[in-house]
């Protein structure tokens, strides 16, 4: 295994800086594989290929935080077309209103300062 | 691959640390050593047996070390696995081999924590994880409200079943004495407590408290000549299907299936043969999925297994009779307290909570978030 200059860590935030959901694809499994890393965990192999998301997924659980100061805000897991899992959030609704099996969209939430960006999801129409 | 034998070991003395909140001061050591001395007197050993120390906290990064030091003892066996909550079921196969490889004779087993009285923020340091930290999941409780999530999706499960959970741990804490509650608590009681991360209110989640313990395991052939009746090791199993919650496989199926398989195996015994269970009950849910995945019912059935008090004092199946991580003590790993109360009712020493005719015992650990699972089946003198 060579050395390396970019970390995987630092390679999916350069796709995410470009409105990108960036994930890795494991040829010999032919699965999607994330978070993204240096071993496929299914072959052992560490030829991992990157590929961009469509961007589309389905809650695949969700829940409301209630924080004991602050507003509640959700979590969710979210399965993306492609066949990875990811935590996130559901925006533009109510997080009470996430439910299971809600078709979502992914987009970019820039928190700003010195925080990198992050991949969350709005619903859309199945 | 030969495996552990069965039977080869035996817990032959328990006991807690000051529990609950412990005085101002007093160190995570502190409590492994007071668990250790009184467990030593439980079975009539002193410190000069003990040939291999297991230990595991939150609060000591080294502290096998610690704890080694603080004894004043050089042990030949040193072991500090930690994997959360389960690390001390993994310390009782671990003992168990070193036992049978010679290189050593009596394990002390022990933990300690002080997270309630120093705070939780202190006595667990928080770890940010890239793909997970951002969007602030408040950690454990949101990763099992997940799983609690998917459960009740799938297969309809409700939060009133999930409350029954905490209504039967309640029962029997009351039974109690060495119990965190006090009080009753009803299935209303649970629904309307502050809510933490949906489908759990504070009463499906488990106690902060501070506690502590210790257990001894020795030989086969060395318990039996000890002060009190031995509890046999008769199977253990491990299993670990992830590290986090966004890369559990099957949110609502648990490494426990594998764990609980290989112990079964090692004890050539099945659900049916089990007395008495203690079960990592961190929050309601994991009651759930593991009466699922060990086989006392079938998956997605959990939830109307555990209504109509089945699992609470007087029903069908004894369940966390000290009270469980949710009413008794959860000082953030809770797997030493599983080991004690199983071989207190295997010996009969446990009062008005006391299971009839209580042969086979189950402790099944768990730890992180649903990660790692670990079962041990322990038996009286009567499975050998």
């Amino acid at each position: 295994m060579p050395a390396l200059k970019t970390s995987p860590l630092a390679s999916y935030l350069a796709y995410l800086e470009q409105d990108q959901l960036a994930y890795q694809y494991s040829p010999q499994s032919g699965r999607a594989v994330f978070y993204p890393r240096l071993v496929c965990p299914f072959t052992g192999s560490d030829s991992l290929e990157w590929r961009v998301s469509k961007g589309r997924g389905t809650v695949y659980s969700t829940t409301v935080v209630h924080p004991q100061q602050g507003q509640p805000y959700n979590v969710a897991l979210i399965d993306c077309d492609e066949g990875f899992r990811l935590m996130s959030r559901v925006e533009g609704v109510a997080p009470e209103q996430v439910r299971i099996g809600m078709r979502v969209a992914f987009r970019v939430h820039r928190p700003g300062g010195d925080e990198p960006p992050q991949p969350v999801f709005v619903p859309v129409e199945a | 691959m030969d495996g552990l034998k069965r039977a080869s070991a035996a817990i032959v003395g328990v006991a807690e640390s000051d529990l609950g909140q412990v005085a101002d001061g007093m160190s995570v050591i502190d409590l492994m050593a007071q668990g250790t001395m009184r467990a030593l007197d439980d079975c009539g050993l002193s410190l000069k047996d003990i040939d291999a120390v297991f230990c595991a906290t939150a609060q000591a990064r080294l502290s096998a070390l610690a704890f080694a030091e603080y004894l004043g003892i050089d042990p030949p066996v040193l072991g500090s696995t930690i994997v959360g909550g389960s690390s001390f079921e993994y310390h009782v196969a671990h003992a168990m081999a070193a036992m049978a490889a010679g290189l050593c004779e009596v394990a002390v087993i022990a933990y300690g924590s002080t997270q309630r009285t120093v705070g939780r923020k202190q006595a667990s340091q928080r770890e940010i994880n890239p793909y997970e930290s951002p969007f602030k999941p408040f950690l454990p409780a949101t990763a099992y409200a997940l799983a609690a999530a998917r459960h009740m999706h799938e297969f309809g499960t409700t939060r009133e079943q999930l409350a029954a959970v905490a209504v039967a741990a309640r029962e029997w804490a009351l039974l109690n004495p060495a119990a965190w509650e006090k009080k009753p608590l009803t299935i209303e009681g649970v629904l309307s407590a502050r809510m933490v991360s949906y489908p759990f209110t504070v009463r499906d989640c488990c106690l902060v408290t501070d506690g502590g313990g210790a257990v001894i395991l020795t030989s086969a052939a060395r318990a039996r000549t000890l002060k009190k009746p031995p509890a046999y090791v008769l199977g253990c199993g491990q299993s670990v299907t992830h590290a986090t919650i966004s890369n559990m496989p099957d949110l609502t199926t648990t490494g426990a299936l594998t764990s609980g398989r290989a112990a079964y195996q090692m004890a050539k015994l099945g659900p049916a043969d089990v007395d008495v269970l203690a079960l990592y009950d961190a929050f309601t849910i994991n009651t759930v999925l593991f009466l699922e995945d060990l086989g006392f019912c079938k998956k997605g059935e959990g939830g109307s297994f555990v209504s109509d008090g089945r699992i609470a004092p007087n029903g069908a199946l004894p369940v966390n009779t000290n009270g469980g991580g949710l009413s008794y003590c959860h000082p953030g790993m809770y797997g030493l307290f599983l080991l004690i109360e199983a071989v207190r009712q295997l010996r009969g020493e446990c009062g008005a909570r006391q299971v009839a005719d209580c042969e086979v015992a189950i402790a099944h650990g768990n730890g992180g978030v649903l990660s790692s699972q670990a079962t041990v089946i322990l038996g009286t003198g009567a499975t050998l």
